[in-house]
């Protein structure tokens, strides 16, 4: 053991209230927060740049044309179910048609042959695909990091900018392109242009109904009769700017909805190269000037919710709300520091949304890192953490299947607010079920290739407990002892 | 393990959907690695496989000295009686049979099944991991390992001659240390009912009561909504599951040896074995283990019917377990145990045991059986005479540094 028992808890609580986990000797390898905010300095830390990876408008592209496959393969059994049902009449009474049994429309000599007149259920492959290679980009960039500093906030911005995969297959195809796209560049960046990308994302628009939100003065709205949907406007309002006591009104999400009436994306009809790009539809806009907290934003296409968006991201309120948001997730949901609150609510507004800036005076603060190490981990902070010294998974399955398990699934949320913070979500009695169970799956998986009792002191050095020690010490095979490894309160708790 | 040794081990183990190869039967994609030779005729087709009992099986209730007249006091509460309907099954001269084990004692009466006894590796330590990597490494003392025993005898097993070429078998989530090494191993795992044994769950739960009283309360809370629903009448887990598992288990392995171009040696491990408190004497949590075990060797024997004649089954685990009964009705970590080997291959029906005796002056360190019998001369034995592995390969090749440990001789027909 290199450390003192204090300068191993310390470092402890580095790596895991603000970073991923370690990997087996980093608790003596030196400085944490050091290595944390080198991480701030990286400005590749937070990006996945794997060209693998389909970006929002490819992924899109890709499930419109799969769309109109299967489209076109129903039309296309139905056309040669009546075809067939024809032929068999001609047959009967073959002095009635002279005619050959003619060409169907569309198909292919083969398909004459298919066994089944009705339309095959069509898995959306597409979709499942990305989703997949999406999820084991995103656990393979965990286990990357040096601390995982920048990643967790990564996963704090997504799913504070939450949307779901559950809500259909558009937003199941662009939900990981949007992290990588609307959220990763903006990490290190400025709060308002996260917001603003995210908010424009088609992920966003589909996830938050905003595509049938129309402007009961526009001219869809005339001709229609339709009229506002004001999901969008109100969880921009209450989740991702103000928040819920942040000042605004019902008035204000009514005129909030009215300024993103427009706003949407080229579906599957436009011009391929248009497919999945940001458009602002002047048919169903609510024209005319709108106003959002005392303010007034001109009419102007889609510069004027552009506006009404930056004068959100500046609002006092949100900085109020980030602040309390992050010092939550990072450091008690329970008891948050109502000062720490307080400088980085400060910070934010002073410099106009840095999240650098904010980041960094989040782990310079003492006050982050007082707290006993109480809470428990997320289902993917555990997964990441184990990775990060047992190896990347082979295959998306010992990923997505565990978090699925786990109630966590990557890239679903169960509403717009996201996963809450906290041990009663989280060391729920049933989460506590399930995580056993998944431990000793994955240490069957993981025990031949440690000996648990290794990696249990090369983890945590002097911070391990020699309770947890003897329970792993006393297992009665490497198997048993990892698994009382990955559900000790060590590896449990951040 | 270093990392191109990792590696290695991940690429010489090749993944086989249970689905479809089970399901489909004998025929298998084309192999890397050993080359086939045509076997001369009437060359054997032997078959080898070792079951590990992880967690230090019982060897004092498995196979009772019950007519050694120290027994009955020292196992107290635990000990097995010699009659009546839960009486251990004769075996010969001081020894008997647990009850729990009728396919075993069916087998032990046609000659087919023998016990070892007072056997051990060379580990005189207490912990199951590095007795388990002993059992398995085949070396004489602790040391790192980056192959087992078992890897090292298929490479040894001549290419020319009697004997069929070879081709491992890892029966499990990963490849256990005994079938780690160059020679090229198959993997199967069952799809056996995923779930945090009961033994695991008390050991988590009791480190949580020591330093979690949160984690205690949710935890504890949480077992109870299982045993709610186990009183339901739903999917029970634990003793009952275990058996069912090692049955599945061997039954996987026991199709994959018995196909026509399969593997020919395998490796499956079977947990639980590690009974401190509680273990039960007749009845109990180590008779439902050895039960299991019993339904696992009437698996093998069952589905390995067609070449049973030429397999040879050898049961082992790291160490065995106080001669006393401890405070907890149970056992705690001891020395000298005792293993089994059976089927068609075997010329069994006999007891193997140098026996040390019961009493104080006889036990080592006044508490553990003594062990009289290296496992290595038992695996040299099996390996030489049911695989042909030259026995100069086995004293330095696969059994390192073992030139003292002569084999045992005649124990395959």
């Amino acid at each position: 053991m290199a450390l003192s028992g204090e300068e191993a808890l310390r470092r402890l609580t580095g790596y895991h209230r603000f970073g991923l986990g370690m990997r087996i000797g980093a608790l003596a390898s030196g400085d944490v927060l050091a290595a944390i905010k080198s991480e701030l300095h990286d400005p590749a830390a937070a990006l996945i740049t794997d060209p693998g990876l389909k970006t929002t408008q490819a992924a899109l592209q890709a499930s419109f044309a799969e769309q109109r496959e299967t489209q076109q393969m129903r039309s296309q059994s139905r056309d040669e179910a009546r075809e067939l049902r024809a032929q068999r009449g001609r047959q009967r009474q073959p002095e009635k048609d002279s005619g050959s049994p003619g060409m169907m429309a569309g198909g292919t000599p083969g398909s004459m042959s298919a066994q089944s007149s009705a339309p095959q259920q069509e898995q959306p492959n597409v979709e499942r695909d990305i989703y997949r290679a999406e999820a084991l980009a995103r656990i393979r960039k965990a286990a990357d990091a040096p601390v995982g500093y920048v990643e967790r906030l990564v996963l704090f911005w997504s799913n504070h900018f939450c949307v779901s995969a559950q809500k259909g297959q558009l937003v199941r195809a662009t939900a990981g392109a949007m992290e990588r796209e609307a959220i990763r560049p903006h990490v290190l960046g400025r709060f308002g242009d996260m917001l603003l990308a995210v908010e424009k994302h088609p992920a966003m628009q589909v996830y938050l109904d905003n595509r049938q939100s129309i402007g009961p003065n526009s001219p869809a709205g005339r001709n229609r009769g339709a009229g506002l949907n004001e999901n969008l406007a109100r969880e921009i309002l209450e989740l991702h700017t103000l928040g819920v006591s942040g000042g605004y009104t019902q008035a204000d999400v009514t005129s909030l909805a009215r300024i993103l009436t427009g706003w949407g994306f080229a579906g599957g009809q436009a011009p391929m190269d248009r497919q999945g790009q940001f458009e602002f539809g002047a048919n169903r806009h609510e024209p005319g000037p709108h106003t959002v907290l005392g303010r007034v934003f001109a009419e102007g296409g889609a510069g004027q919710g552009e506006q009404a968006l930056r004068f959100l991201a500046s609002h006092p309120s949100t900085a109020r709300h980030v602040a309390t948001k992050l010092v939550r997730h990072f450091v008690s949901d329970t008891n948050p520091p109502a000062a720490l609150v307080g400088r980085l609510a400060a910070i934010f507004a002073e410099t106009g949304g840095d999240l650098a800036r904010v980041s960094l005076a989040l782990i310079e603060d003492e006050a982050a890192w007082k707290p006993p190490l109480v809470r428990m981990r997320t289902p993917y902070e555990w997964l990441a953490a184990i990775t990060r010294f047992g190896g990347p998974p082979q295959n998306f399955g010992q990923v997505i299947g565990p978090l699925n398990q786990m109630a966590q699934p990557i890239f679903t949320v169960p509403g717009p607010n996201g996963f809450p913070e906290g041990n009663a979500h989280w060391m729920s009695p049933e989460a506590m079920r399930t995580r056993l169970d998944l431990a000793a799956i994955i240490a069957r998986r993981l025990a031949n290739r440690f000996n648990p009792s290794e990696v249990a002191g090369g983890l945590f050095d002097a911070a391990l407990s020699s309770e947890t020690a003897q329970a792993i010490r006393r297992a009665e095979s490497r198997e048993q002892g990892m698994a009382i490894l990955l559900m000790s309160p060590e590896f449990l708790m951040r | 393990m270093t990392k191109r040794a990792e590696h290695e081990c991940l690429e010489a183990r090749a993944f086989i959907s249970r689905r479809g190869l089970l399901g489909a039967g004998a025929s298998f994609f084309a192999w890397s690695g050993l080359p086939m030779v045509a076997s001369a005729a009437g060359a054997r087709d032997p078959r080898l496989l070792v079951v590990i009992l992880r967690g230090a099986m019982d060897g004092l209730s498995a196979v009772p000295p019950i007519h050694d007249p120290a027994y009955a006091d020292l196992r107290g509460d635990i000990a097995l009686p010699k009659e009546g309907t839960y009486g251990a099954l004769p075996l010969e001269g001081l020894f008997a049979l647990h009850p729990a084990m009728p396919t075993f004692a069916r087998l032990y009466r046609e000659k087919k099944a023998s016990v070892l006894h007072a056997v051990a590796s060379p580990y005189r330590e207490r912990s199951h991991f590095d007795g388990q990597d002993l059992l398995e490494s085949g070396f004489g003392k602790v040391a790192r390992a980056e192959s087992g025993w078992l890897n090292r005898a298929i490479g040894a097993i001549p290419s020319t001659g009697q004997v069929r070429l070879t081709k491992g078998l890892a029966v499990g989530a990963a490849t256990p240390l005994i079938l780690r090494g160059s020679a090229p191993v198959l993997g199967w795992a069952p799809q056996i009912v995923a779930k945090a044994t009961d033994d695991l769950t008390t050991r988590v739960m009791d480190l949580y009561r020591h330093r979690d009283t949160k984690l205690a309360a949710a935890l504890q809370a949480g077992l109870e909504t299982d045993k709610l629903a186990k009183a339901q009448g739903m999917e029970s887990q634990g003793r009952p599951q275990d058996a069912r598992n090692m049955v599945v288990a061997a039954e996987g392995a026991a199709r994959l040896l018995a196909a026509s171009d399969g593997p020919r040696v395998a490796a499956l491990s079977f947990d639980g074995w590690d009974t401190h408190a509680n273990q039960g004497g007749a009845t109990g949590r180590l008779a439902d283990l050895l039960g299991g075990l019993d339904g696992a060797i009437a698996a093998f024997e069952r589905v390995l019917q067609p070449v049973w004649k030429d397999t040879a089954v050898l049961v082992v685990t790291e160490f065995g377990r106080t001669a006393r009964v401890n405070g907890t009705v149970g056992s705690d970590h001891g020395t000298g145990t005792a293993a089994f080997l059976l089927g068609g291959a075997i010329a069994g029906g006999r007891v193997f045991a140098d026996w040390p005796g019961l009493s104080s002056a006889n036990l080592l360190e006044n508490r553990d059986l003594k062990p009289t019998l290296d496992l290595r001369a038992v695996f040299k034995g099996v390996l030489h005479e049911h695989l042909a592995v030259p026995l100069a390969l086995l004293d330095t090749v696969v059994f390192p540094e073992s030139g003292a440990v002569r084999p045992m001789r005649g124990l395959i027909a």
